[in-house]
């Protein structure tokens, strides 16, 4: 951890006049919750080892405003967007790399027709062309024969059909990849889309991150992997309801890989 | 006075085909009362889709069970309606068996053949869903919303095909001339013992019945579609073919609030412009009412079969939330169908009713439970989106009604005032970077 952070800013590089290859864009959540930071941290060193040259909005970042537009709020998702969009095309961003699925979905699909055209990866596509390209190594270390079991994001797997990044990713660090009953395309929700993050849930006999939980737990992993920090924050809660937190760590794969560089 | 039959016929055919027409009309109309939306993009992409979807069953498979037991079902459908037409054809004419004039006796034979082998497993398979439903008492079935009409239409679906397969099977029995050719009473062959005791003419009135019976069954079948859940073995074409291309997570952008935002971006625009004279009303931002819709959303909810699926997929109905899709197009369906029948008793138009899919139908609470996940959307056999419905009613009561639940509403005022959904000043969004 002696090494600090590299994050420059697209405002820093343009001052310089220099172009990165990628805009990581790292939304609310990475920005600003505790647990979302410690993705956003691991993601960011993996770029630095593998020198991608990249850069952050920083304080020019706002709201993609996937949680309004979910919520009903068209305008309020437009005016986000619109203003959005202004700052990456004054930066003439062209790839945009992002740890949150709903931020992932939102400039890919729903930014072009307001005007922003971008090539949006999820950062688990990022991370597996990074290593298809050599540009990263990975060996599994500490996760040699771990149960790993995936967590399929709502808007990373139904919503854009990715399935196999993460999961290559999983494999490639020689864990034991266990699948849930419901995956792939039939994945549980956690809980927290459709902006359910941000309010309580509507009378039931249960939480929905409790039953994804369970079906977690049933595959007897020791992590659970997701690749969202909402789906992240749900599950974290689901095994502290579970009394688990002890034998089972919720993890992103950029945290997976991370440590398992020892980075 | 031998055309007696002939012309009782033609009258029973053209009666059970005009009231047909007459349906469809009415479907056509209430489809037709939803909005406007363009979806003449990406043919080829659309019409694969309705093979592979429609035609092919890709999606109904899924579940294993069910997915093989209906693909029988289907195809029984398809095949044994050929018959169908020689059954017209003889109607029509006054022939008897007239495939037998036409082919030679071995092909005539293959196909009758099959048709019965069919008939036999539509007969199992629809026993089996009707255990299904009735004694193994499948969880989504038994909803809520099944209760009632929708329960029983289910079950009489499955009684019209049994007795329908039955007079094909007895008809084929009871028929001498067929069963002395000795090709294609397959099954046949093994009831015809049953009525051995039955001297020659009332063999043949036991045939004439079943021959009668069987076709008229068939055009009450055909004009019972309308009223029940069952249109889909029509609608399903159509409605796989204009499903959406579109990535499943991408929603549609409203294009009259993109007009708005342009307007308010726009640094030449004048700030106290009075819209002009004969400007349009502004639109209505949403959905309250099947009005409020497209017409392939309409059109989706003529085509939901009530299979479940959706609701057996959503997560906050496992959960015990109100919230069902199925539930979404039921209602949507039910609400276009009083509103159709409001503009035929009012002689063309609509006269306001006080009433409205929202809250009279889907209540708020089913409305906010949901996660937007769009498993339901994946679930559906036959590319129905009832997400998209969910939407468009949240997109009304917020920006029409301010309607939102108090927690959506902070949310929503953080994102206004500080460009993120929790209250953190907008300055500190780096701050990560150089904290250990």
């Amino acid at each position: 951890m002696e090494n600090t952070l590299k994050v420059p800013t697209m405002a820093e590089l343009f001052a310089a006049g220099q172009q990165p290859e990628v805009l990581f864009w790292v939304g609310c959540a990475g920005s600003f919750d505790d647990r979302a930071k410690k993705i956003t941290k691991a993601f960011v060193k993996i770029l630095n080892k593998a020198n991608v040259s990249f850069a952050v909005l920083g304080t020019e970042e706002s709201c993609s405003g996937d949680p309004a537009k979910r919520s009903g709020n068209e305008f309020l998702f437009q005016m986000q967007a619109v203003t959005n969009i202004e700052v990456m095309n004054a930066y003439e961003v062209k790839k945009v790399v992002t740890a949150c699925p709903h931020c992932f979905n939102t400039l890919k699909n729903e930014y072009p027709g307001l005007g922003g055209n971008y090539e949006v990866v999820h950062h688990t596509q990022f991370l597996k062309q990074l290593l298809s390209e050599g540009r990263i190594t990975m060996e599994g270390g500490q996760y040699k024969g771990k149960r790993i079991t995936f967590h399929d994001p709502c808007y990373l797997g139904r919503a854009n059909g990715v399935y196999e990044a993460p999961r290559e990713l999983i494999k490639k660090l020689d864990a034991e990849l266990v699948e849930m009953k419901s995956c792939k395309t039939r994945g549980l929700c956690c809980g927290a889309g459709g902006a359910q993050m941000f309010k309580e849930p509507e009378k039931g006999d249960k939480d929905i991150n409790i039953e994804r939980t369970e079906q977690a737990l049933e595959t007897k992993p020791e992590i659970i992997a997701a690749g969202c920090p909402f789906c992240n924050t749900m599950m974290t809660d689901g095994v502290k309801n579970k009394e688990k937190e002890a034998s089972v760590a919720v993890m992103d794969i950029a945290e997976l890989i991370a440590t398992a560089e020892d980075l | 006075m031998n055309y007696l039959p002939q012309i009782l016929f033609a009258i029973v055919l053209i009666a059970g085909i005009g009231f047909f027409a007459k349906n469809v009309l009415r479907l056509r109309r209430n489809i037709n009362l939803g909005k406007d939306v363009d979806v003449s993009d990406n043919k080829p992409q659309r019409w694969k889709n309705m093979a592979k979807i429609a035609l092919g069953q890709t999606k109904m498979v899924v579940r294993p069970i069910a997915g093989f037991l209906h693909v029988i079902v289907y195809i029984g459908f398809i095949i044994i309606n050929i018959e169908v037409l020689e059954i017209i054809i003889d109607g029509l004419f006054g022939t008897h068996r007239i495939g037998l004039k036409v082919l030679n006796k071995s092909v005539y034979g293959f196909l009758i053949g099959s048709f019965e082998v069919l008939a036999v497993l539509v007969l199992i398979s629809v026993i089996v869903f009707w255990i299904r439903r009735n004694v193994i008492k499948l969880k989504r079935f038994l909803s809520k919303e099944m209760t009632g009409w929708p329960k029983n239409d289910g079950n009489i679906i499955l009684y019209f095909e049994v007795v329908l397969m039955c007079l094909f099977l007895v008809m084929n029995a009871t028929d001498s001339s067929f069963q002395a050719l000795d090709s294609g009473n397959i099954i046949s062959q093994y009831i015809t013992p049953l009525f051995s005791g039955l001297d020659e003419s009332s063999l043949h009135l036991v045939e004439r019945s079943a021959w009668w019976l069987h076709i008229v069954g068939i055009l009450i079948f055909l004009n019972y579609l309308y009223y029940s859940k069952h249109l889909h073995i029509l609608l399903a074409f159509p409605n796989t073919f204009y499903g959406k291309l579109i990535p499943q997570g991408q929603f549609k952008n409203n294009d009259a609030v993109t007009q708005e935002v342009k307007l308010m971006m726009d640094p030449d625009a004048d700030p106290f412009a009075a819209p002009a004279e004969d400007a349009p009303d502004p639109e209505k931002f949403g959905a309250s009412d099947v009005t409020d819709l497209t017409w392939v959303q309409l059109l989706n909810s003529y085509t939901c079969t009530e299979c479940g699926r959706c609701t057996s997929e959503c997560p906050a109905n496992q959960t015990g939330k109100k919230l069902s899709p199925r539930k979404i197009m039921m209602d949507t369906r039910d609400r276009l169908e009083e509103v159709g029948k409001n503009i035929e008793a009012n002689k063309g138009t609509f006269v306001e009713d006080g009433k409205q899919l929202l809250g009279d139908y889907i209540s708020h609470e089913e409305l906010w439970a949901c996660t937007s996940c769009n498993a339901c959307v994946q679930a559906c056999p036959v590319s129905i989106d009832p997400l998209s419905i969910i939407m468009d009613m949240r997109q009304y009561l917020v920006m029409e009604q301010s309607a939102a639940p108090s927690d959506l509403n902070n949310m929503m005022g953080n994102i206004e005032n500080n460009g993120a959904p929790w209250p953190f000043n907008q300055m500190d969004r780096l701050n990560w970077a150089e904290e250990s």
